[in-house]
C-alpha cells in the first residue's frame, strides 16, 4: 500500500484517467488529465500546481548544524544567509554523489535539507561529536510547487508576501491565515515557488491557492508535466539522470558532480566536506564524462520515419530510459532521458557522454527505434539549459 | 539372487541423489537411483500426516534451488511452481510487531515505524548482501579448489576465484571478510539499531547450525540464507505448489524422462566393494546391483562408516568423519488446524491478518531471546523459548488441507540432538508443548485449533530420513565444514578413496538447503565435465 500525501483528499478526485504512479512510497498523479498537454502549458503561460510532498525533509538544529550540513555538502553553507536556499549535491568520501537537493536557512541556527532519498542515517552518520538535532519532518510537513509566470500574482493575492522575495530566497509568510514557509526554488525553470505547509493545514492552503487561481488559469499538475518541464531547464534527475552511489552496484553507475553538470557547486576552497579530496583531484585532471543538452536534428528524426513510410513521431510524455549515443560509428555516451519540448519545438534530451565529446556543437548521433528498427538520428550538443527566461530570475 | 548391471547406481532418493540421478541419465548413463522409503524426497517430502492435510514434513520453503538445474531439467515441465511466501512478521514483546513485505518502500515504512535510522540502513544493507551473494555465487557452481593443493585442477580453480575476489572491489572484499568471521549478531549490530530486526535478521544465521546468534561464523550461515535466488533475484524465498515433496517429485520425473530407473522401498545394506573399488550394492533383501559408479547421496557419517566397512577407508578420512559435526539443533511441528491462528500482535486488523497470514510469523522477538534459547541447548536441553519460524502453506497453496482448513508448519530451534539423558516419548511432548505454549502466548486461540500435531525431535528426523543426529544440512554449515574442508579435506570433491564411489550429498560442498548444487557437482564430477582434480 503506497502513503497518502497531506493533499491527497484534493488530488484524488481529480485523477480522472487514475494515472497514478509510485514516488518515494507515496500515490502521486502522473497526470490528471489523461495526456499533460494542458498541464505543461499551464507551466509556461499561467501556473501549474504540483504535490512535490514525498520529498525527504529534514530539520537541522543547533550550533554546530550550518557545521555538520557544510561538512556533508559540496557548496559553502556558513556562508548561507538567514532566508536563503542552496541547491547542492552530496558526495562520498571517494567524491562520488549520493544525493542532491536543497539547504535552506530557516533562522539563525535551523536549516532544512531536502532530498529525494532518505538521508537521516547520512546525516547521522556525519553528525557524530557535533552539538546538533536532526528530525525528519518529510511527513509532518507537505509541499506545493506553484510554478510559472502568474504563481507569483496568485501568491500575492492568496496574501502571500513574496512582491520582494528573490531567487533562491524563503521567507514565512501567511496564505489566507495559515502560516506557511515559501521559497523562490522549483524544477521547472521557471518563475516559481514553493510552498511548505504543516501536513494538517495542508488542505487548507491547497483550497487557498485553487481558489485564488481559478482566475490566473491555476492547473494542478502531475509529474508527467513536470518532467518536460525539468528536461527543458536542464534539471537532473535522481535514478534517472544518475545514481546515488550509495545505491550503484558497480562503479560506472556512479558519478561525480563534475560529470553531472554540477561542477558550479562544488567550492574545493571550502573548509573540509565529504569527498573534498577527489574532487580536487578530478578538478585537476579533468571529468572523464560530461552531461550535455542534446537537440535531436528535425531533419535527420524525419527522414528516417519518411524511409519508412511514416510520418515522425513524438513521444508524448518524456522519456527515462537509456539511449545510444554515437559519434563517428562509435559509442561515445548515452542520454538518459527525453522529450518533445511544446516550448521550444525541439526534441531535447539529456544525456552523459565522455569529456571529449562535450563541447557544445560537437555533432553526435542518438539511437532512436523506428518501426522495430534501430537508426541513428543526427544530435547536438547544447549548453543546459535550453530554456531558461528572465522571469525566472526577475 | 538376480543380478543387474547399471552405469551408475545413486544411493538415496533425497532431491540430490535425484539431481545426479537426473545429471548422469541425461549424459546417456543407464541410471539407478534407491530409496530405502516408500516415497521419494530424503528430508524435502509432502505426506498426507492426518487425512486430508498435506504437509512439508521437514524442508518447508525453497529458494537456494540452483537456476542451472531448473533449465537444465526443466524443472518447470515436470511440475516445478514455486508460489511466493511475500512477508515476514515479528511479533514483538509489547504487544506490536515488525513486518518485512514484498513491497520495499512499505518495508521501509514499516522499519521507519521502529527506526528510521534502520529503515535506510536495510536499503544499504540489502544492496551489500546482494554484493555479497554475488560474490559467493560462482562458488557454489563449481567444484571447490584447495589452496592447499598444486594440482592443475586446483590452482586453475583458485586463480579462477582469485581473480572474481579480486573483480570484487576493496569494500565489498573486507565486507565479505567480516562476513566469514564474525558473529551474526556483532555484524549486525554494525548496521542496525532496533533490536527485534536484528534478531530476526539473525535467526538465519543459526537455522541447522549448533551456533547462537554471538557465537563467531554464524554471519556466513546469515548470506548462506541470502543467495536464495528466484527467477535471478537474490533473497526470494518461495513455497512449492505441493509441499517440497512436489520438487523431489519433479526432479524424480526429469530423471525418468532421462531414461533413470527410480526404486523406492529399496535400501541399501551396504556397497560392494573389491579391493579399493566400489562395484554395487546389496539391498536389504539381500538383491546385488553391480555398477562401475556408485554414489552415495547420505551423509558423510553414513557414507564412509555404514555403507562401507570403515576398515577399508585411510584412517584419517574415518577420524575426519567421526570428527564432523552434525549436532542436530532443530525440531519441526506440523499442526493439521481447524481455522486460522488469531496472532493478537496484529490488533484484530482483519486486512493486515489475510497478509501476514501468507507470509513467515518468525518468534524471535529480541537478541537475548535467542541467545537464551541457545543457552538452553547449550546445556543439554530444548529450548524453553524456541525460535520459531512459522508458515501456514495453505494460505498459498490452497491444495494442501481441506477448503477452510489449514496446515502450519514450524520450524524450532533449538532442540539439540544430545539432549541430557536421550530423547523419549515424554520428553517430545514436553517439547511440543513447549512450543505450543510459546506459540500461545503470540497467538492465544491456537490450541482450539489443533486436529492434529505432529512434533519431530531430531531423533525422529534421524530415525524416519537417516540423517546423522538429525542435522537438516548432512552436516553443519559452519566454516570449517565448508569448501574445501566438505565433508574433509582431501575428500572435497565429490570423490573417496574407493574408485568407483562417490558422494553427492548437503555434506558436500555447498551445503544445505532444497539447493541441488551439491548433487549437480557431483555428476559434473562424475562424467568428467568439471576438473575434479
Amino acid at each position: 500500500m503506497l502513503a497518502e500525501t497531506p493533499f491527497h483528499s484534493r488530488t484524488a478526485p481529480l485523477v480522472r484517467a487514475q494515472t497514478w504512479r509510485r514516488w518515494s512510497g507515496h500515490q502521486i498523479a502522473s497526470a490528471y488529465d489523461p495526456h499533460p498537454d494542458r498541464e505543461y502549458a499551464a507551466v509556461r503561460n499561467a501556473a501549474a500546481l504540483f504535490d512535490v510532498s514525498p520529498l525527504k525533509k529534514y530539520l537541522i538544529t543547533g550550533r554546530d548544524a550550518a557545521r555538520l550540513l557544510d561538512r556533508m555538502v559540496t557548496r559553502d553553507v556558513m556562508k548561507c544567509a538567514v532566508g536563503q536556499v542552496l541547491y547542492t549535491p552530496w558526495c562520498d568520501v571517494h567524491g562520488k554523489v549520493v544525493d542532491d537537493g536543497t539547504v535552506s536557512r530557516l533562522d539563525e541556527t535551523t536549516y532544512r535539507l531536502t532530498s529525494a532519498e532518505p538521508n537521516y542515517r547520512w546525516l547521522r552518520m556525519s553528525a557524530r561529536g557535533m552539538d546538533v538535532d536532526i528530525q525528519e519532518i518529510s511527513d509532518s510537513v507537505g509541499a506545493l510547487a506553484l510554478q510559472g509566470p502568474l504563481s507569483r500574482a496568485i501568491l500575492q493575492e492568496a496574501g502571500a508576501d513574496v512582491a520582494a522575495l528573490k531567487y533562491f530566497r524563503l521567507t514565512h509568510t501567511k496564505i489566507r491565515n495559515t502560516p506557511v514557509t515559501i521559497s523562490r526554488t522549483g524544477y521547472t525553470g521557471d518563475l516559481g515557488f514553493e510552498i511548505w505547509v504543516p501536513r494538517d493545514h495542508g488542505v487548507a492552503v491547497w483550497d487557498a491557492l485553487v481558489s485564488v487561481g481559478s482566475r490566473y488559469g491555476i492547473v494542478p499538475a502531475g509529474i508527467w508535466a513536470l518532467d518536460i518541464a525539468r528536461i527543458e531547464a536542464g534539471l537532473i534527475m535522481l535514478d534517472v539522470d544518475y545514481f546515488s552511489s550509495h545505491h550503484a552496484l558497480i562503479e560506472d553507475q556512479k558519478s561525480s558532480p563534475y560529470e553531472i553538470n554540477l561542477g558550479w557547486t562544488v567550492n574545493d576552497t571550502k573548509g573540509p566536506f565529504n569527498g573534498q579530496r577527489a574532487l580536487r583531484e578530478e578538478k585537476r585532471r579533468g571529468p572523464a564524462w560530461n552531461f550535455v543538452g542534446l537537440d535531436v536534428d528535425w531533419p535527420s528524426f524525419e527522414q528516417l520515419h519518411l524511409a519508412r513510410g511514416l510520418a515522425p513521431r513524438i513521444p508524448n510524455i518524456a522519456w527515462r530510459a537509456s539511449a545510444p549515443i554515437y559519434r563517428g560509428g562509435k559509442q561515445v555516451g548515452y542520454a538518459t532521458s527525453g522529450t518533445w519540448s511544446p516550448m521550444l519545438k525541439r526534441y531535447l534530451a539529456l544525456g552523459h557522454v565522455h569529456a571529449a565529446h562535450g563541447a557544445p556543437g560537437t555533432e553526435l548521433e542518438m539511437e532512436i527505434t523506428v518501426e522495430h528498427r534501430r537508426n541513428r538520428a543526427k544530435a547536438t550538443v547544447r549548453k543546459l539549459p535550453f530554456f531558461d527566461p528572465p522571469r525566472k530570475k526577475a | 539372487m538376480t543380478s543387474q548391471r547399471y552405469d551408475a547406481i545413486i544411493i538415496g532418493g533425497g532431491h540430490n541423489g535425484l539431481v545426479t540421478a537426473a545429471y548422469l541419465a541425461k549424459a546417456g548413463k543407464k541410471t539407478l537411483v534407491l530409496e530405502r522409503r516408500e516415497i521419494l524426497g530424503g528430508a524435502a517430502v509432502t505426506e498426507e500426516v492426518h487425512p486430508g492435510f498435506k504437509f512439508s514434513v521437514f524442508s518447508y520453503v525453497v529458494s537456494l534451488l540452483r537456476p542451472e538445474i531448473i533449465r537444465d531439467l526443466d524443472l518447470p515441465a515436470h511440475g516445478l511452481q514455486i508460489l511466493p511466501l511475500e512477508s515476514t512478521v515479528t511479533p514483538l514483546d509489547n504487544g506490536g510487531y515488525l513486518a518485512g513485505w514484498a513491497d520495499p518502500d512499505e518495508t521501509r515504512r514499516e522499519y521507519y515505524r521502529h527506526s528510521p535510522h534502520d529503515a535506510e540502513a536495510a536499503l544499504r544493507f540489502g544492496h551489500l548482501m546482494h554484493h555479497m551473494a554475488m560474490a559467493v555465487k560462482p562458488i557454489l557452481g563449481m567444484i571447490p579448489p584447495d589452496p592447499a593443493s598444486l594440482s592443475p585442477g586446483d590452482l586453475k580453480g583458485m586463480l579462477k576465484l582469485g581473480a572474481h575476489f579480486r573483480s570484487l572491489g576493496a569494500e565489498h572484499f573486507h565486507q565479505l571478510y567480516k562476513l566469514m568471521t564474525m558473529s551474526s549478531a556483532d555484524y549486525l549490530d554494525e548496521w542496525y539499531e532496533f533490536d527485534a530486526l536484528k534478531a530476526t535478521k539473525s535467526a538465519s544465521g543459526i537455522i541447522g547450525t549448533f551456533l547462537g546468534p554471538r557465537s563467531p561464523g554464524s554471519a556466513y550461515v546469515l548470506l548462506h540464507h541470502y543467495m536464495g535466488e528466484i527467477d535471478g533475484a537474490f533473497r526470494a524465498w518461495g513455497f512449492q505448489k505441493g509441499g517440497t515433496g512436489a520438487i523431489s517429485n519433479a526432479i524424480a520425473s526429469a530423471a525418468r524422462a532421462f531414461g533413470a530407473e527410480i526404486r523406492t522401498n529399496a535400501g541399501v545394506e551396504h556397497v560392494i566393494v573389491r579391493g579399493e573399488t566400489a562395484t554395487g550394492v546389496v539391498l536389504s533383501n539381500g538383491e546385488e546391483l553391480y555398477a562401475p559408479v556408485v554414489v552415495s547421496s547420505l551423509d558423510p557419517r553414513l557414507t564412509f562408516t555404514r555403507l562401507v566397512n570403515p576398515t577399508v577407508l585411510p584412517g584419517e578420512l574415518v577420524e575426519g568423519v567421526q570428527r564432523f559435526k552434525f549436532r542436530g539443533s532443530s525440531g519441526k511441528v506440523n499442526l493439521a488446524l481447524s481455522g486460522l491462528p488469531d496472532f493478537s500482535c496484529l490488533g484484530g486488523n482483519a486486512d493486515l491478518a489475510a497478509r501476514a497470514l501468507r507470509g513467515a510469523f518468525s518468534i524471535s522477538p529480541s537478541m537475548e531471546y535467542l541467545e537464551r534459547a541457545y543457552d538452553d541447548a547449550k546445556y543439554g536441553q530444548f529450548s524453553r523459548n524456541p525460535y520459531m519460524d512459522i508458515v501456514i502453506p495453505s494460505m498459498i497453496d490452497p491444495g494442501m488441507a481441506p477448503p477452510g482448513k489449514h496446515v502450519m508448519s514450524i520450524f524450532v530451534q533449538y532442540a539439540p540432538h544430545n539432549i541430557t539423558g536421550g530423547w523419549d516419548d515424554a520428553k517430545r511432548d514436553a517439547f511440543g508443548d513447549a512450543v505450543i505454549r510459546t506459540l500461545a502466548r503470540f497467538a492465544p486461540n491456537i490450541e482450539s485449533l489443533i486436529l492434529h500435531k505432529q512434533v519431530l525431535t531430531p531423533a525422529d528426523i534421524e530415525r524416519i530420513t537417516g540423517l546423522t543426529e538429525g542435522n537438516i544440512f548432512q552436516g553443519e554449515l559452519a566454516l570449517h565444514q565448508l569448501f574445501f574442508l566438505r565433508p574433509v579435506p582431501e575428500w572435497a570433491k565429490y570423490r573417496t578413496p574407493l574408485k568407483g564411489y562417490w558422494q553427492c550429498g548437503a555434506g558436500t560442498h555447498p551445503g544445505g538447503g532444497i539447493m541441488g548444487a551439491s548433487g549437480r557437482l557431483a555428476a559434473q564430477a562424475i562424467l568428467g565435465k568439471q576438473d575434479a582434480a
